[in-house]
């Protein structure tokens, strides 16, 4: 099986998202003294200890303890503190879940929820460690804006968004270096998604790290088969932008959603949700992560494993083609 | 208010939560009048919060993090003035805001509250809070001693000590009885003091009925410096009504139209003799 290495000439190579997410963080927190991130153990993984170094007083370290996490973050962020709340994407929306429906959502508290390492980027630690579930059951929470950055320049703007907004907001942000989607496309803003390539024959839809492959598919399908593929990064999967849905739905062109998410409750059944209620009648696949016990092996092997790559979109580019010529 | 007043007032507040549950035909009555004394002092005589400008963000603050004793919470609330006692005749009524545990759709409540567990956290983040800007307000949560076993507590009172946060007071509405029978039956939480010393805090003992001894420990700067204080209230489920007193079905029983007259009774006899 081929391996998609992240080596593409087209784009230009960034960092990992979350290192953005905390380069910004570490820029806001100079500026904005009542910014404080509070976290489980886990100012490692989250690319933290400078800012720790750098602002002592902005840090709060609660301890491998997730559920306080989110309700000591509540408890500052209704005190005025711009309260980022930093945590393996796994534990945080899974063990502190009822922190973030009742002491966030429920009550209104604006914390920005930072689910590090999300997915599958910790790969071969396992299931234990993937977070497969948070799209689905952060949906069903009301009062809670969801964002998924593809590239470090939607991290550095969604985090910047994020302080302004004054709303609960979950993000979730993965460690593996980003390349740049678009130099054309800079416009960024919750709740719109942003066309990172052009096309008309089919559209797919995509969300944080798996755009980029959506990228690599759509770019290799033109160039060798001069078929036209749009991809959109839909960063905000709640509130989803139902216009931009429309739009794409519009040509009656068949739709492919990717997400590094279990296929249940994400981006996919979001946008099938919305588009059939409202008309639309577009083929439609959701690539994902089926609902079994996930594959075992890093990131880029599980994604290949369920065709979460350039080669696996591929074929289901061209599977839908075949069966639904114009 | 002289304390013959607050006295009375407590009378006033137990009558008034057994109205509002007897209409309603709902709520948490037993652990409502176990804790009605602990929020009397609070709000009359403890608590700086304005009643017209309740987003102080210099007030002190109070969580209840044992949420379903809402009707305690709401009755002494309309009775500082927060809002007007008639809107508690729609308790538990349709697109009521008065519902069976807090929310901040009320004036006068923190964070919406119901789920145990979670008011100790929001304290911490509160009192972190205050402490980075130099505050001097305080942050106060009542716990269930039933809802003790839930372990987000133990994540707070860690988290609580280890910050030094002696702007916590932690007050136990300790009623000793929870929905399936006598808390040490149910899940042990004997030895509270030990447990809560053994985690850094400082802890008081006082009969959560006797209002002077809830004033002293609630009026009381930190009892040690860089410790939050634990205050165990030692209180009756069902408290002033000898029916309800200390029997488990009381959780949440709502009196009969005879039985809620002899509780009505018994409340303004008791009043009498203050």
């Amino acid at each position: 099986m081929e391996l998609d290495v992240i080596v593409e000439s087209d784009l230009k190579m960034g960092k990992a998202n979350q290192d953005v997410f905390s380069e910004t963080l570490l820029d806001l927190a100079g500026i904005h003294k009542n910014v404080v991130a509070v976290t489980s153990d886990s100012r490692g993984s989250g690319k933290l200890i400078s800012f720790g170094q750098k602002f002592p007083e902005q840090i709060i370290e609660v301890g491998i303890a997730e559920q306080n996490l989110v309700g000591v973050a509540a408890g500052l962020a209704s005190a005025g503190k711009k309260a980022f709340a930093v945590s393996p994407a796994c534990f945080l929306t899974a063990r502190a879940l009822e922190q973030i429906k009742n002491d966030v959502a429920y009550s209104d508290n604006p914390v920005i929820l930072v689910g590090i390492s999300a997915g599958v980027s910790y790969g071969a630690l396992g299931t234990t460690h993937h977070s497969l579930h948070d799209f689905a059951v952060l949906r069903a929470i009301n009062n809670l804006t969801i964002v998924a950055p593809a590239d470090n320049f939607e991290t550095e703007l969604a985090v910047r968004f994020a302080l302004t907004l004054n709303k609960p907001v979950y993000m979730r942000l993965g460690k593996k270096p980003m390349p740049f989607l678009s130099e054309v496309n800079k416009t960024f803003e919750f709740g719109k998604g942003r066309i990172v390539r052009e096309g008309n024959d089919l559209t797919i839809i995509a969300t944080g790290e798996t755009v980029y492959p959506a990228w690599q598919a759509a770019n290799d399908l033109e160039k060798n088969q001069g078929v036209k593929v749009a991809v959109v990064s839909m960063h905000t999967i709640k509130p989803l932008d139902t216009k931009l849905l429309d739009k794409l739905a519009a040509n009656g062109r068949p739709i492919i959603t990717v997400e590094e998410h279990m296929v249940h409750g994400g981006l996919g059944e979001a946008c099938a949700s919305y588009l059939f209620q409202n008309g639309a009648r577009n083929p439609f696949q959701i690539m994902g992560i089926p609902d079994e016990y996930t594959v075992t092996g890093s990131q880029v092997e599980i994604f290949n494993h369920y065709g979460i790559s350039k080669m696996g979109i591929i074929s289901k580019v061209n599977e839908l083609l075949v069966s639904h010529k114009p | 208010m002289t304390d013959k007043e607050l006295k009375l007032k407590s009378v006033f507040l137990r009558k008034n939560l057994l109205k509002y549950i007897y209409k309603a035909k709902a709520g948490h009555t037993g652990g409502s009048l176990s804790c009605t004394d602990i929020l009397n002092v609070l709000y009359n005589r403890v608590l700086h919060v304005d009643p017209k400008n309740f987003h102080d963000p210099d007030r002190d603050r109070y969580i209840q993090s044992k949420g379903h004793c809402v009707e305690a919470l709401f009755v002494t609330l309309a009775d500082r003035g927060f809002f007007p006692e008639s809107n508690l005749e729609t308790l538990c009524k349709y697109q009521s805001h008065y519902i069976g545990h807090p929310t901040k759709k009320v004036n006068g409540v923190e964070q919406n509250t119901g789920a145990l567990g979670h008011g100790l956290s929001i304290c911490v983040g509160e009192a972190i809070a205050a402490k980075l800007d130099k505050k001097t307000h305080r942050v106060f949560t009542l716990l269930g001693d039933g809802e003790l076993p839930e372990g987000s507590n133990w994540e707070a009172f860690l988290a609580a000590a280890h910050y030094k946060l002696d702007n916590i007071y932690a007050i136990l509405d300790n009623n000793k009885q929870q929905i399936t029978g006598a808390i040490s039956e149910v899940m042990n939480t004997n030895s509270i003091r030990e447990k809560l010393e053994a985690f850094g805090w400082s802890v008081k003992d006082v009969d959560g009925h006797n209002l002077e001894a809830l004033e002293a420990a609630l009026n009381h700067g930190p009892f040690e410096t860089g410790k939050p204080n634990f205050i165990i209230a030692h209180t009756v489920k069902g408290k002033g009504v000898s029916y309800m007193e200390g029997v488990i079905k009381w959780h949440h029983g709502v009196p009969s139209a005879e039985q809620y007259q002899l509780a009505q009774n018994e409340l303004d006899q008791a009043g009498a003799l203050i």
